[in-house]
């Protein structure tokens, strides 16, 4: 089984997602514990292709045994583990989460949504893991198909708001595929390490200068890139609070990290054309940062402030790309992970605000902090570490970040750093002064040991990622040192 | 100078962060609740004196570093300096439970567990603060302490209070955000920013960039230090419940601020380096000017806490003109001064609390006459008054004999006049305070006694403490020694400050 993990991390949801529909008809209450389990099974797989990859270097998996160029080939370092290993965990989570909304569902609507959900994770966990561009289409077609599916579920304005998704987003994978078509004319395979090789010498070419401005527009679409963000504000706030969980937590990460992918490994950031891509990212990252702040100040609807905050914070990833020294491409990794735990975590608080309150309005946050004090807890962690206070997670995120943009004397993008975390601060600290200051004209029912403020299967994801924020933010220096510096080009060596 | 492995320092974070939780626990136990805040201060003060003979026979104690990320650690490390404001704040923390205890029940203050719970947080900050042994842990405390003290200032939880919230973490915030930077910039130049006894950034950097870097770092602390025009969230805060004014306006908050320009003077930049970049100068002037004009806005106020709060500022930057001198002198009575200063203004803190907890009287001019009522409290307030005005026997005058010293060392005697001046001025605005109480009569206060003991003790015992300080300036904590032995460590730059 061991030397299998690759494919169990794929193989087993993607083929239990496609039973569910059948058990779901069966026995309703099933459908949930077996998800649960694929999940696990799909966890259990991306710690120990992690563990295999630390102790034996990076690990190619060819599928039937064909060698590469011809055959498909599973790659896996210890960067790629990590981002399966984060992708599956959140997933895990949400699902434990979702319950309480879909236990009154019928059987179609609960069967549907579990397999969307993981097919979802499989593409997710596929475009991680694969060394093939094309089968990287495949998989990036598979989770968007069903993040628009997810989307559309949360009632009719989602339904618009999906239907632009995917609208854009099939641009968006389009460009994609057109690049990936440039590269095969020019290269004759889609295998990443064989592309890479040959592939570098040809980069004056106008054909590969038009292939990386595809890609850079099909990943930039993925990841919410400004000024390419206009899908991801409606999409969010009309979600269902469950699925959008996982979907800001991961879905703009894992097109940052294919971006990483493309002009780190595969075209190499040394050459002049993609000096210039990386400067265009940057401009584009720092515009985003600022403008994503400003625009989460201006909302009245949590969600909507959390999706503009997603864009500024996924502009902060593509600012470390654009850093692109040591520092700065840690930062970028670093901040992957830690925004995902962050903005599942607070995308979760949303969700049960809404669950116990009926509320996403930020003026109706009134005395929250008594209503609900353990979930308004993970709240402020998760909040000060948007805001970039030590020790939370997000200070040392801005920490490398500021520190790889000094080291290159990018003082502008300090500058957008520091301004966004001052940003940050105005509108989450709105949200503390409604739900810890004000006093509210009704009287409140405080939550007891009787009466809990919300299910356990609810509060539990909460403050297991409010709690992580603060661990992820203490003990982060071995995440960096024994993982995250050996996934870097050239191992991590300056 | 021996660096020894030891662990006390952390012990003394630690000890009121769990009282912290502790505290959070007992919400429905008042009792047992304050009970926890008086533990903690108790073994805090215990555990920060315990290290004081090791640390002014010569060692210095220091913690094993904690990685935190790549290619930094976060440690702690108890040197003279740092023990003069470690031993000050848990000292005052006892004195300040009490009141606080005192003060909160007699108003019944409503969120009181929250309040004594951040209160045991921003402790356990200012402890980490003082023994920082590197700028990033230096900045994590200060941070955390910015966080900690907002609950605080909110107390109130009126428009007021969330107004003055929001101007001190605007003011704060932007002042830490700057101050990050300055330190990264450090990291860049150096790859380390481990304090180190007389600066360890020269020649690690172009005149420029390391200019740039000071400002930064001059204005991320000199926020919290409230030098001027950076001063704006200090007399806001004073919304706060008095208490939180005495300890965190007065002592702790402040004097990080104060406490971080000392350090990042005396042990990033060096007086050395700082003469020739040439901009301790600038800023020498600055809290010059803050000196006196603070203190003549303080003549116009009416409102006592807002008085005293004007007045806090002009103090303060007495510590930063010491430490902008450069001189050995200059710098020992900046060091000093943080501690003269906490005593005097804590017990002019702690007489405003007990009158308006007793009479409910916010301004000056309606306490004609109190001083017959309440004549222990005014007499510690006279006391008080006269110290920060300079007068010798209190504790006010050591610190600023040695900054005038200092002053003469550096050949900048128009200083001296900055520091009469100010004595005269504070005296303006002190002492009328102290004629009206006891002078003018009044048939208003009739019905009214004494503050209760909660309150009376404290500030009768750090109103003593003032005088016993200004005649033996040794006295208790050796707080004079310590000043001395940091100022020799840094002017010779020998105490092995590195250490990892």
């Amino acid at each position: 089984m061991r030397e299998q993990y690759p494919a169990l991390l794929i193989i087993v949801p993607l083929l239990t997602a496609l039973v569910i529909p059948i058990i779901a008809y069966l026995v309703k209450r099933l459908v949930r514990w077996i998800a649960m389990g694929a999940l696990i099974i799909a966890n259990i797989s991306a710690i120990g292709a992690l563990m295999h990859v630390l102790n034996q270097g990076v690990w190619h998996y060819r599928f039937g045994n064909w060698m590469p160029p011809w055959g498909i080939e599973y790659v896996i370092d210890p960067l790629s583990a990590g981002m399966a290993l984060l992708i599956s965990f959140i997933s895990l989570v949400v699902l434990i989460y979702s319950d309480v909304f879909l236990k009154e569902e019928g059987w179609l609507k609960i069967g549907m949504y579990h397999t969307l959900y993981l097919l979802l994770t499989v593409g997710l966990l596929g475009m991680v893991v694969t060394g093939d561009v094309f089968n990287f289409y495949v998989f990036l077609e598979i989770s968007s198909l069903s993040a628009y599916g997810l989307i559309a579920s949360g009632g009719s304005k989602a339904v618009v708001a999906a239907f632009r998704y995917l609208l854009i987003g099939t641009i968006g994978g389009s460009c994609y595929l057109l690049g990936v078509g440039y590269l095969y004319a020019i290269t004759g395979t889609l295998n990443m390490g064989d592309l890479a090789v040959r592939v570098q010498p040809l980069m004056d070419s106008p054909a590969v200068i038009v292939a990386v401005s595809m890609i850079l527009v099909g990943m930039g679409i993925k990841m919410a890139l400004f000024p390419m963000h206009g899908w991801l504000p409606d999409s969010y706030t009309y979600a269902p609070p469950h699925a959008i969980s996982f979907i800001s937590g991961v879905m703009t990460k894992v097109a940052a990290y294919a971006m990483f992918r493309y002009f780190y490994f595969i075209f190499g950031a040394a050459n002049e054309t993609i000096a210039i891509v990386l400067q265009v990212i940057g401009a584009f990252a720092a515009i985003g940062i600022i403008v994503g702040s400003i625009m989460a100040i201006a909302q009245s609807d949590f969600r909507r402030m959390l999706a503009y905050s997603s864009i500024a914070q996924v502009s902060y990833i593509a600012l470390g790309l654009a850093i692109g020294n040591m520092y700065g491409l840690i930062g970028a990794m670093f901040h992957i992970l830690n925004h995902a735990i962050m903005k599942c975590c607070l995308f979760l608080i949303a969700g049960g605000i809404k669950w116990k309150t009926g509320e996403y309005k930020i003026a109706k946050f009134i005395e929250m902090s008594r209503k609900m004090p353990k979930t308004m807890g993970a709240f402020i962690i998760a909040a000060l570490s948007m805001v970039g206070i030590p020790p939370t997670a997000g200070f040392f995120s801005k920490w490398y970040l500021v520190l790889g943009a000094i080291e290159k004397n990018m003082w502008i993008y300090v500058a957008a750093i520091v301004l966004s975390s001052l940003l940050n601060a105005i509108y989450f600290f709105r949200i503390i002064e409604n739900a810890y200051l004000k006093k509210g004209q009704e009287d409140i029912v405080p939550a007891s040991p009787k009466k809990p403020e919300l299910p356990f299967s609810m509060l539990v994801p909460i403050i297991v990622l409010g709690i992580g924020i603060l661990i992820i933010g203490i003990f982060n220096e071995p995440i960096v040192c024994q993982v995250m510096q050996y996934g870097l080009p050239g191992g991590g060596m300056r | 100078m021996n660096v020894l492995i030891d662990y006390r320092p952390l012990w003394a974070v630690v000890i009121s962060l769990v009282a912290a939780g502790l505290i959070m626990l007992s919400d429905k136990k008042p009792n047992l609740r304050e009970a926890w805040t008086l533990i903690a201060a108790f073994g805090k003060m215990f555990i920060v004196f315990s290290m004081l003979p090791a640390v002014l026979s010569g060692q210095i104690l220091v913690t094993e570093p904690l990685h935190v990320a790549k290619g930094i650690s976060l440690y702690l490390k108890a040197d003279p300096m740092a023990m003069i404001f470690a031993a000050l704040a848990s000292a005052l923390w006892i004195v300040t439970s009490f009141y606080s205890i005192g003060y909160m029940r007699k108003l019944k203050e409503e969120h009181q567990t929250g309040y004594f719970a951040s209160f045991a947080v921003c402790l356990a900050a200012t402890m980490g603060i003082a023994f920082a042994g590197n700028l990033l842990t230096f900045f994590v405390f200060y941070e955390i302490l910015t966080i900690a003290t907002y609950p605080l200032v909110i107390h109130e939880r009126d428009d007021e209070a969330i107004k003055s919230g929001r101007k001190y973490l605007a003011y704060t915030l932007i002042g830490g955000q700057l101050l990050l930077v300055g330190i990264i910039w450090v990291y860049v130049l150096t790859g380390g920013g481990d304090f180190q006894a007389g600066g360890f950034l020269a020649g690690k950097g172009s005149v420029t960039s390391l200019r740039i870097i000071f400002v930064l770092m001059m204005i991320g602390t000199g926020v919290k230090a409230a030098i001027m025009p950076l001063h704006g969230w200090l007399p806001a805060a004073m919304v706060a419940p008095t208490p939180v004014s005495a300890l965190l306006h007065a002592v702790a908050v402040v004097k990080a601020g104060a406490f971080g320009i000392l350090r990042i003077v005396g042990f990033v930049f060096g007086p050395e380096l700082l003469k020739d970049l040439g901009v301790a100068t600038a800023l020498a002037w600055i809290a010059g000017f803050t000196i006196i004009v603070s203190s003549l806005i303080a003549i116009a106020q009416d409102n006592l806490k807002r008085r005293l709060a004007f007045s806090t500022i002009g103090q303060l930057s007495y510590v930063v003109l010491g430490a902008a001198l450069l001189t050995p002198m200059g710098i020992l009575g900046g060091m000093y001064h943080i501690v003269a200063h906490a005593f005097m203004k804590i017990t002019l803190f702690f007489c405003a609390g007990a009158i308006l907890a007793t009479v409910h009287k916010h301004n000056i001019s309606e306490l004609n006459g109190i001083g017959r009522q309440m004549p222990f409290t005014m007499g510690a307030f006279a006391i008080g008054s006269l110290g920060i005005t300079g007068l010798p026997f209190i504790v006010g005058f050591i610190s600023k004999y040695n900054l005038a010293l200092g002053a003469l060392e550096r050949g900048q005697g128009i200083f001296i006049a900055v520091l009469l001046a100010s004595g005269l001025l504070s005296a303006s605005y002190l002492l009328p305070i102290v004629y009206i109480a006891f002078f003018k009569k009044s048939e208003e206060f009739q019905e009214y006694k004494e503050a209760n003991l909660c309150m009376l003790v404290p500030l009768v015992f750090t109103a003593a403490v003032s005088i016993i300080l200004g005649i033996f300036p040794n006295a208790g904590a050796h707080f004079y020694d310590l000043a001395t032995m940091a100022v020799k460590s840094i002017v010779t730059g020998n105490l092995l400050g590195g250490g990892w």
